[in-house]
């Protein structure tokens, strides 16, 4: 077992360090925030955010319901009227509002059951899956005594139970938190980050992910993920039936040419078909955009919450310095499914792009702006 | 007569929510309460601890370094006179005293035991060096947890519209855990180098 480096805590603004160019840009994002800021202002921020996120993901799905449930109600009554013209003048009109309001609802319905279905199920999916992937063995107390004592201290700080706790054997510095709630805990740490904090990072990195657990991040990061597949199955099933009902009635209407009604059938799987694709191309955009500003509001909420616990801003200040500076990702180990359970986003593609810029499709905030609030409860 | 029969209803079902939302707000001063009592026992849990590993660290020091009968004699009296005093809230400053004595104690000893290299090559004088801090550090998390709790219960007491319920069935206000200086708040540096 590698030991720590000496715990005589180096300070991230300490006189000797070299000012490097994250540190100017630090400089300038702190300075947005107002010196009085405390992490309790902060973390009322983040889940004042994340919570209308979690709304607007909610209204985003019913909405995909409610048109696929209107387009079905639309297609039903078409066939039905195009079908036995006996009937045509018993049919509710087609713009009547119970062919568009009742279906609508009922795909809404629907689409709330099978969310709530999904979450069930990516609920008791655990936690082993990843650490599996992960090669992740549970650490032996008697082999790191600190570690181990660190979590203890970060898990009595939050109030919380003792979670397992895992060491990835691996090169990148990273470290991530799973599991459905606070009695399932699970924190784990590569060795390469583990050796390269002291004590004090340590905590604040521990204090992080902790603070993920406490707030049922991963829960709320399951259902997410399930809502967005959810969605993006739901508008290609979309496409796949608006296609199929084109060519059946298009074929129909061909070879028996036995009246207008095909036609109109025609005309409405066209429509269908362009609704369909408007929405298969719009709703998992919006889904993922959702998604994402989710995983980086609970990003700093995890931060502030980790200052909550250590009361030790710089110490969490330095060990994302040190993270920072790290440019190996956790190759294959790590997909964009489980990026979000990372204190930094652990692939590659998406660390060039996104580490030191603000994207809208990135899992995690730009370092420089996470440090920059850690920074201004400092000052 | 319907509409007797829908204004009795609605003041029936504005009833059952009011009573809901009041055994709400009932439970959570409760739970709140809980939960500082629990952070309390948390603390001594911890005080505990190091009244365990003291006797292994004295018995191990007491090898190495014979020259310091002085120092270790007043961690073992800092020791007996912390252990002596119970741990309610009649006793909370006197406790919190002794203890921050019992704190300064060790980290004098800690300090001294630096000037001994076969002390600090020692295996066991490591583990409990470690275990010796660490308890330290979770002893002063328990208590900042203890005032989170405290903080969450007051807040919850003192707010509208649970200040009626909590003046209502007597919920009583919670003292913060305060040291008396400062110094007693640092736990003892110990360096690994």
């Amino acid at each position: 077992m590698s030991t720590p480096p000496p715990s005589s805590s180096p300070s991230p603004t300490g006189p000797n360090r070299a000012e490097r160019p994250i540190d100017a840009q630090v400089r300038k994002l702190a300075s947005a925030y107002p010196g009085t800021t405390t992490y309790l202002d902060l973390m009322r921020k983040n889940r004042r955010q994340s919570f209308w996120l979690v709304v607007l993901m909610i209204a985003l799905g019913v909405i995909v319901g409610a048109i696929m449930g209107a387009s079905v109600g639309l297609v039903t009554v078409s066939v039905w009227s195009s079908s036995s013209s006996a009937d045509a003048q018993h049919a509710p009109p087609v713009w009547h509002t119970s062919t568009l309001l009742v279906p609508s609802m009922i795909g809404a319905g629907i689409a709330l059951v099978i969310a709530s279905l999904g979450a069930a199920w990516s609920w008791f999916d655990g936690a082993n899956a990843i650490l599996g992937m992960l090669h992740a063995t549970p650490l032996d107390r008697t082999l790191d005594p600190e570690l181990y004592n660190v979590v203890d201290e970060m898990r009595i700080a939050a109030g919380m139970p003792m979670p397992r706790i895992y060491l990835i054997p691996e090169t990148a510095l990273n470290a991530f938190a799973t599991g459905r709630d606070p009695e399932h805990g699970v924190v784990a740490i590569t060795t390469a980050l583990r050796a390269k904090l002291t004590r004090e990072e340590l905590q604040a990195v521990i204090a992080h992910e902790m603070a993920h657990i406490r707030h049922l991040d991963i829960r709320f990061s399951m259902l997410m993920a399930t809502m967005v597949g959810l969605i993006v199955f739901a508008c290609d099933a979309f496409v796949r039936i608006a296609w199929t009902g084109l060519r059946a009635s298009g074929t129909r209407g061909r070879s028996s040419r036995s009246g207008k009604g095909e036609g109109g059938a025609v005309a409405i799987f066209v429509i269908l078909l362009i609704i369909a694709a408007i929405l298969a191309v719009v709703a998992p955009l919006f889904a993922k955009l959702i998604q994402m500003a989710y995983s980086r509001e609970r990003e700093y909420l995890a931060d502030a919450c980790a200052v909550e616990l250590t009361r030790n801003p710089q110490a969490l200040a330095s060990a994302l310095r040190k993270l920072a500076d790290d440019e190996e990702p956790l190759v294959d180990l790590a997909n964009r499914g489980t990026a979000h359970m990372f204190i930094v986003n652990p692939l590659r593609k998406m660390r060039a792009k996104h580490q030191e810029l603000n994207s809208p499709f990135a899992s995690h905030p730009p370092l420089p702006s996470r440090i920059a609030r850690i920074m201004a409860l400092l000052r | 007569m319907p509409d007797a029969w829908i204004v009795v209803l609605i003041l029936a079902a504005v009833f059952v929510l009011m009573l809901l939302w009041f055994i709400g707000m009932y439970n959570t001063l409760v739970r709140r309460r809980v939960d500082a009592d629990n952070a309390w026992s948390q603390i001594d849990v911890q005080l505990k601890r190091r009244y365990d590993l003291i006797p292994n660290l004295v018995e191990t020091v007491k090898g190495y370094a014979t020259h310091e009968r002085e120092t270790l004699d007043a961690v073992i009296s800092a020791r007996q006179h912390a252990v002596n005093i119970t741990s309610d809230a009649a006793h909370a400053a006197m406790k919190a005293q002794a203890e921050g004595a019992l704190s300064g104690a060790l980290s004098r000893l800690l300090a001294v035991a630096e000037a001994y290299p076969n002390l600090k090559a020692d295996a066991n004088f490591r583990q409990l060096q470690e275990e010796l801090t660490s308890t330290e550090n979770k002893i002063g998390f328990a208590r900042q947890h203890f005032n989170d709790t405290v903080g969450r219960y007051e807040e919850t007491r003192q707010t509208f519209p649970t200040n009626i319920v909590a003046a209502m069935f007597n919920f009583k206000e919670r003292q913060y855990f305060r040291l008396e200086e400062a110094a007693q708040r640092e736990a003892p540096k110990v360096s690994f180098s």
